[in-house]
């Protein structure tokens, strides 16, 4: 189980600095490739010559990219001084890059946004794990019935449905139409109820699109699992229906479902875009945006970076699980 | 015939003589049915999948027509219509946003544009991402599964590490970012153009390996079937192997992914276009539409429906098609 970790840790770490070169690339390389200068977007386009060959100089444009690579990475541990002649910027640890665009360490930006992001992930994923797994347990022991036909309907809609026409329609109905609801966002540390009130919302919607998912995918795996021979088995020696379904057909069940859980919620936690956007919430997705609307390249590639880490330690985490659920993990 | 299917493999149809066969119920063509004739036969029994063929099939005609579509009802996507917006709240002035003989789905805040001209020629975008970034994602995803999958060894190893590795990534997060460093003019493309080439393959690439995993396996498992032994005793070459013994059996698979893959990138191409990355406008795309719709969703509620319902609808019949497809060409079924 040790060793195990281990590799699955330096697996992690060898993929993170993979995903910064990539990213460095992305930002840096493709750019130069399609003809576009990076240090003219940061400083607009009508600038004079010495502006564009200032930034140059002191955000390090010029370097080859393993050196940049290399200065951003010493910046995270040990902070990081821009500096062009006269002009110097200083971003302490952990520095995660500056934007020059907003006067602004992206570090700051990262963790002001990041409870957001994190509330409205784990609220949605509770609902959907438990609603999707229900739901799709349910079709699968009552293959056929009108409920499983009808919950398959719905489930199918749901995940035809994208985020931001439920949750707009959402809004429209619950905030505007019937007044339920103030869709406003509150801080946590603000009002509790008001925080619950701005994200219910968000996370039914959400969740609701996943739940779509998940119970289609809980449904196909529970019937294939229910035609082993060890379910048969199981029967076969007495048991229970009930711990037939809920210990021996579940375990394997929740295997599939974990690694997607996994996935999405480290690329939910790395920055649900497209929610934060249909409801206005303050979170990294949000935050990228506006970036990328402004050309703000060291946001977009803070958060970039900072999701990445989300999704290989949600699938880190997933892994570990795994091979606790899972007999058959420990011994490969 | 009225559904939009083809055989799924590309067997030639069965002959009058085989028809007669059939009917007839001579054991020894029954036996020879192939795998395409068996799932359209599967298919046309399902008639959920059908239908989401036939609107498929609709919304093809619907995005190739476009210019005849908006021309017999006289409405161009990119003519403004201000008389027609109330002044003092730039909404469209009488009820579900303007509804009116002329302008079947209504009009536009603000500009007045014609939204049922902006819908027909929407689909074109959204047809045209879904489908060409599931080809660059097909193509990519089957050749370097069966190089993985037949070569095995360190081409394997590199091939694979690359699929988990692009499967690890935030996509929407590239996907975005890519597009969003991208010039406005490249390779002799401008604005949109550019957008849209830059969309399919960056889609696409991020695509392949949800195809790439599925061909490398079932390449693993076929290729010590008897028969590409039989093959290679024969004297058959690497090159034959893959293309006339292991090509064909991938085929089904192939097909099934890319089925399923087309809903989701128009999902991904709707998603970009909401978020101001996709196409440029004043060209009409569904995401788009939705997004601007944003600032209206109290007053002019109609204006997201419209887009919101097209979406839903397109996906919605991509995916019972997809469905449908996948459980006639499971061996597995039944039916």
């Amino acid at each position: 189980m040790l060793t195990y970790l281990i590799r699955r840790l330096f697996a992690a770490a060898v993929m993170l600095v993979v995903i910064m070169v990539v990213v460095f690339s992305i930002f840096f390389l493709v750019p130069k490739w399609v003809g576009v200068d990076i240090a003219t977007s940061f400083v607009g386009k009508q600038a004079d010559p010495a502006a564009v060959e200032a930034v140059r100089t002191k955000l390090g444009l010029g370097e080859p990219i393993y050196v940049q690579v290399w200065e951003f990475f010493k910046g995270i541990f040990a902070g990081r001084t821009y500096a062009a002649g006269g002009d110097v910027t200083h971003c302490s640890a952990p520095c995660f890059g500056y934007s020059f665009r907003s006067e602004q360490a992206i570090w700051p930006v990262l963790t002001d946004r990041f409870p957001v992001t994190l509330g409205l992930a784990l609220g949605a994923a509770l609902l959907w794990l438990v609603f999707g797994v229900a739901a799709g347990v349910l079709s699968a022991l009552k293959r056929g019935t009108l409920w499983d036909r009808g919950a398959m309907v719905v489930a199918l809609g749901g995940v035809s449905l994208p985020i931001y026409f439920t949750g707009l329609l959402s809004l429209a109905i619950f905030s505007y139409g019937l007044g339920w609801i103030d869709g406003q966002y509150v801080p946590l540390e603000e009002s509790f109820s008001g925080w619950l009130g701005g994200m219910i919302l968000p996370w039914v919607t959400l969740a609701f699109l996943y739940a779509a998912m998940y119970a289609r995918i809980t449904r196909a795996t529970m019937l294939e699992i229910l035609g082993e021979d060890y379910i048969r088995t199981a029967r076969a020696k007495g048991l229970r229906e009930q711990v037939v379904i809920g210990k021996h057909a579940m375990r394997s069940t929740m295997t599939p479902i974990l690694t997607m859980l996994g996935m999405d919620l480290g690329a939910l936690i790395g920055g649900a875009i497209l929610t934060e956007t249909t409801f206005s919430l303050p979170g990294l997705g949000q935050a990228v945006l506006n970036a990328i609307k402004t050309q703000d390249l060291p946001i977009i590639l803070g958060v970039t970076l900072i999701t990445s880490l989300a999704v290989l330690l949600a699938n880190l985490v997933v892994d570990v699980l795994y091979a606790v659920i899972d007999p058959r993990v420990r011994l490969a | 015939m009225t559904a939009p299917l083809h055989e799924p493999t590309a067997e030639a149809a069965p002959s009058a003589a085989e028809e007669a066969a059939l009917v007839s119920g001579d054991a020894k063509a029954v036996q020879g049915r192939s795998l395409g004739r068996i799932a359209w036969e599967r298919l046309k029994r399902d008639k959920l999948a059908l239908t989401g063929g036939i609107v498929v099939l609709l919304l093809i005609l619907v995005a190739v027509l476009a210019p005849v579509i908006t021309g017999l009802v006289g409405q161009d996507p990119e003519a403004h219509h201000e008389d027609l917006i109330d002044p003092l709240f730039g909404t469209p002035i009488g009820s579900f946003g303007g509804i009116s003989g002329e302008h079947l789905l209504g009009v536009e805040p603000v500009s007045g544009r014609d939204i049922f001209a902006r819908i027909v020629y929407g689909a074109q975008i959204s047809l045209l991402v879904g489908f060409l970034s599931a080809v660059v994602a097909v193509i990519l995803g089957t050749v370097l599964g069966i190089l993985a999958g037949f070569f095995g060894g360190w081409v394997d190893s590199v091939i694979s590490r690359v699929m988990d590795g692009l499967l690890a990534f935030p996509q929407l997060l590239f996907i975005i970012a890519l597009v969003s460093v991208m010039p406005n003019e490249m390779l002799g493309l401008t604005g949109t153009g550019v957008r849209l080439f830059v969309m399919i393959l960056v889609i696409g690439f991020f695509g392949w390996p949800y195809i790439g995993r599925v061909v490398r396996g079932q390449t693993l498992s076929l290729r010590e079937r008897e028969y590409v032994e039989a093959a290679r005793s024969l004297g058959a070459g690497r090159l034959y192997i893959l293309f006339k013994e292991l090509l064909p059996n991938l085929v089904a698979p192939i097909i099934v992914y890319t089925t399923m893959m087309i809903p989701t990138n128009i999902l991904t191409e709707a998603a970009l276009s909401f978020l101001g990355v996709g196409v440029k406008p004043p060209t009409a795309s569904w995401g788009q539409m939705l997004s601007n719709a944003i600032d209206y969703y109290d007053s002019d509620p109609m204006y997201m429906v419209v887009p919101g319902v097209a979406i839903f609808l397109t996906v919605l019949a991509f995916n019972l098609f997809g469905d449908g497809v996948r459980d006639a060409l499971d061996p597995k079924g039944s039916r």
